[in-house]
């Protein structure tokens, strides 16, 4: 009961904050409500029994990204302007709608094969030898190598000339 | 009625559709890619949800999940450079105005 009556609150905070970020017209409370957003999605991590990828969510998304969102509005000066849609508001609104629709109609007329055995609580440790053996070391790899190129390409694209 | 797993899913999707007008329809770029966070992170949501529902004794969909995540850090960071590299070129991150491609 207790985990139905998060879920409805988080539903609620990411789906309003989601709607905000789209809406606002600040550019700078957008990215606010984005925060908020990120940290319902840690919440319903918590309740999905996912307690590493929660507190990798606060992280390395409200941690992490967020600030370089809030860093690049500063540095960018855009804020008088704000966020106005562009021509395309319509079309973007109906294509939304059509695929939420058609994704909420599939949803509904699947059986998913549901599992009934309780899951793996704490994570972190099944997650890291997980990640360490023999299916997954190579994946891990590459990413930490597109992390150090993206961080590189990163800092040759924002430098100086 | 107990939760199961389409209302994580539904919850997903609907995230993912805003994500996706937002993602469309705006013309500040900072703002584009804040609704492309949120797409990655209504597919991370789908990810845990069938890992917890579908296959709980193993997490798969988590370590999906965690490859997403670091994907979405390095394209935020990759795209944020791009933009400061933008406005210093162009003085402006409206993307109706990034059009020097075009003509």
């Amino acid at each position: 009961m207790g985990l139905q009556i998060a879920f409805w609150i988080l539903a609620a905070m990411i789906i309003g904050s989601a709607l905000a970020v789209v809406f606002l017209k600040n550019v700078f409370r957008a990215a606010i409500a984005l925060i908020s957003c990120f940290i319902g999605i840690a919440g319903i991590y918590v309740t999905l029994s996912a307690d590493f990828l929660a507190g990798a969510q606060v992280l390395i998304y409200i941690g992490g990204i967020s600030v370089l969102i809030l860093l690049v509005i500063l540095l960018t000066h855009n804020i008088p302007q704000g966020s106005p849609a562009n021509r395309l508001r319509v079309p973007a609104f109906l294509l939304a709608v059509v695929f939420l629709g058609l994704m909420i109609f599939s949803i509904l007329n699947t059986n998913f094969p549901v599992s009934r055995r309780t899951p793996i609580e704490p994570t972190t440790v099944a997650l890291g030898n997980l990640l360490f053996s023999q299916e997954y070391v190579l994946p891990l790899l590459t990413v930490g190598m597109l992390l150090l190129s993206a961080i590189l390409g990163a800092i040759v694209l924002a430098r100086e000339k | 009625m107990s939760l199961g797993l389409e209302h994580y899913l539904i919850l997903s999707a609907c995230l993912f559709a805003i994500g996706l007008f937002g993602a469309l329809s705006k013309k500040n770029t900072i703002v584009v890619l804040m609704c492309i966070e949120m797409m990655l992170n209504a597919v991370n949501i789908t990810m845990v949800a069938f890992s917890r529902y579908v296959t709980p004794q193993f997490l798969t969909g988590q370590v999906f999940a965690i490859f997403i995540m670091v994907v979405a850090a390095a394209e935020a960071a990759v795209g944020l450079a791009i933009l400061i590299a933008i406005y210093r070129a162009h003085k402006t991150i409206d993307s109706d105005k990034i059009n020097s491609m075009k003509d």
